[in-house]
């Protein structure tokens, strides 16, 4: 069974978990168009390499973040969200007004 | 036959070669399909029947059906749910059904029947739901209940002292197996004969664009210009989407298969369960092909797992509980490029003259020959076909999903 750190309750059998898809940042629903809002909700960068995604400890419900690599089936790293959720705004990708 | 096999042995047969040895790649093609699998050789051998177009290369990264094409569980139906769905795979069953004549090889094409089983009141809604939607599209459903199940199928387990018990069968006679290899050569070959062609470890390492227009391929092997360029690579789907500049509402996510040790012919019908997430039916030559959903999390693997043997088996034990004994001979993994709506991405993309064939998830080979009829069309005279039309990618922008719930992944 491969294992996954989880961030709240350590090292458990992935068999406890769900992938909750890439972290993707929601657009600002007032300004944006509809093509915009359409690739936000369908639209994945499914990378082969790299990805960042949510995933969720079933038992204990707990939302964290993982990077995995999709080559390798490797995990490497897992943290709590506000690692991402609470960094100061930056332009770019990074989300439009984001707060925990 | 001893006589035929001493002659061969000793070499004095003549040898014909399926397909012509690798050769040079030209500067540039007409068509270039992007992928040698079914699909991909499909597209090459109508457009050369049909439309007359030659001046073709299909260009594989690996070799010719490698992909999803040769790790499928080679199930043919059209029993969906959807009226665009039920359509197009009809289209797609028709075609099979003359196929080994056209092609003129045995593809061990064998009507077995095709039993989804319910197992909830949900899942009898739905086979109901859709036993009527395909009547009246003219394609053979019915809802069956236990006996008529227990005649179709007596090995299996009916009792109601199971986890699970059987309460009905959405039961579709035209169901079929047929052996996938086959049609991946059939095509390539009738596709070679007719002047595409194939070059096989040739992978396209980037698109190239000129004023929102593809005009061309880089591969491993060189520079090729293009008239019109489609992409038929099942997983690496989002990947070639990204090196022509769009992005794609599709996961790769590995779908995991096996087969048992042969044993004597023991199982007609092809047995289906949403629920239990399984699939079995037994080959000609006595295997067991067993199948179950998609893996819990994208990776762009063939690997397989234990867990996705554990969960199988537990199913297969209780539907089958005489096969305890039998062992799993051979394990592989595809990788399927799943769409939220389970439907494919046909048709014309954001990118002029690049078209996509894409989005087959896990209900692509049972669409081969109707991709390969219409991707020739649509190549051939510009315009999407009508049965390609719900299936475009700017559904998605629209949000006009096709949401075809009679996938084999999705449970019910």
């Amino acid at each position: 069974m491969k294992i996954m750190s989880c961030p709240l309750n350590g090292p458990r059998n992935i068999s406890e978990f769900i992938c909750g898809g890439e972290v993707r940042f929601e657009p600002d629903a007032q300004t944006c168009s509809d093509a915009e809002w359409a690739g936000y909700v369908f639209l994945r960068d499914n990378p082969a390499g790299l990805v960042r995604e949510w995933w969720m400890h079933v038992p204990t419900a707990y939302w964290f973040i993982a990077e995995r690599d999709t080559r390798t089936d490797e995990i490497i790293r897992t943290y709590p969200p506000h690692e991402i959720f609470a960094a100061p705004k930056r332009s770019g990708s990074a989300a439009p007004g984001v707060t925990v | 036959m001893v006589f035929a096999l001493l002659k061969h042995g000793l070499g004095f047969g003549r040898f014909e070669r399926q397909l012509p040895a690798a050769r040079d790649l030209k500067p540039s093609y007409d068509v270039v399909i992007i992928g040698g699998g079914g699909h991909g050789v499909a597209t090459a051998y109508y457009l050369a029947r049909d439309w007359g177009i030659t001046n073709v290369a299909i260009l594989e990264k690996g070799y010719l059906g490698g992909g999803n094409t040769g790790r499928n569980t080679t199930i043919i139906r059209s029993n969906y749910l959807t009226a665009e769905g039920v359509c197009f795979y009809d289209e797609s069953l028709r075609l099979f059904r003359d196929l080994a004549g056209d092609l003129n090889i045995n593809l061990m094409y064998a009507e077995r029947g095709h039993l989804t089983l319910a197992h909830t009141d949900a899942a009898m809604r739905t086979s109901r739901w859709r036993a009527e939607v395909n009547k009246h599209l003219g394609v053979n459903s019915e809802l069956i209940g236990r006996d008529e199940i227990r005649k179709l199928c007596p090995q299996l387990n009916l009792s109601e002292d199971v986890r699970y018990p059987i309460l009905g069968a959405l039961y579709h006679p035209p169901g079929a197996i047929v052996r996938h290899d086959a049609v991946a050569w059939g095509y390539a070959r009738g596709a070679v004969e007719r002047g595409a062609e194939l070059h096989q470890l040739t992978e396209v390492t980037g698109i190239l664009r000129e004023n929102g227009c593809a005009i061309g391929v880089e591969t491993t092997r060189g520079h090729v210009r293009a008239g019109k360029i489609i992409q038929c690579v099942a997983g690496s789907s989002s990947l070639l989407a990204e090196m022509a500049g769009f992005k794609l509402p599709i996961q790769t996510i590995p779908l995991q298969a096996c087969v048992s040790q042969p044993i004597k012919p023991f199982l007609d019908p092809i047995i289906v369960s949403g629920s239990l997430h399984v699939y079995i039916s037994q080959s000609a030559r006595g295997e067991l092909v067993m199948g179950a959903s998609t893996d819990p999390y994208g990776v762009y693997q063939n690997r397989t797992t234990l867990e996705f043997k554990e969960s199988l088996m537990a199913h297969i034990l209780e539907l089958f509980p005489q096969l305890a004994a039998v062992k799993v001979l051979r394990q592989w993994g595809g990788m399927a490029d799943m769409t939220p709506d389970f439907s494919p991405i046909m048709g014309e993309t954001p990118l002029g003259s690049y078209y996509i064939d894409a989005g087959w998830g896990t209900w692509g080979f049972k669409a081969t020959p109707v991709c390969g009829k219409r991707n020739a069309e649509m190549l051939a005279s510009g315009r999407v076909p009508d049965l390609l039309k719900p299936f475009v990618l700017d559904r998605f922008t629209r949000f006009a999903l096709v949401g075809e719930k009679g996938a084999a992944s999705v449970g019910h």
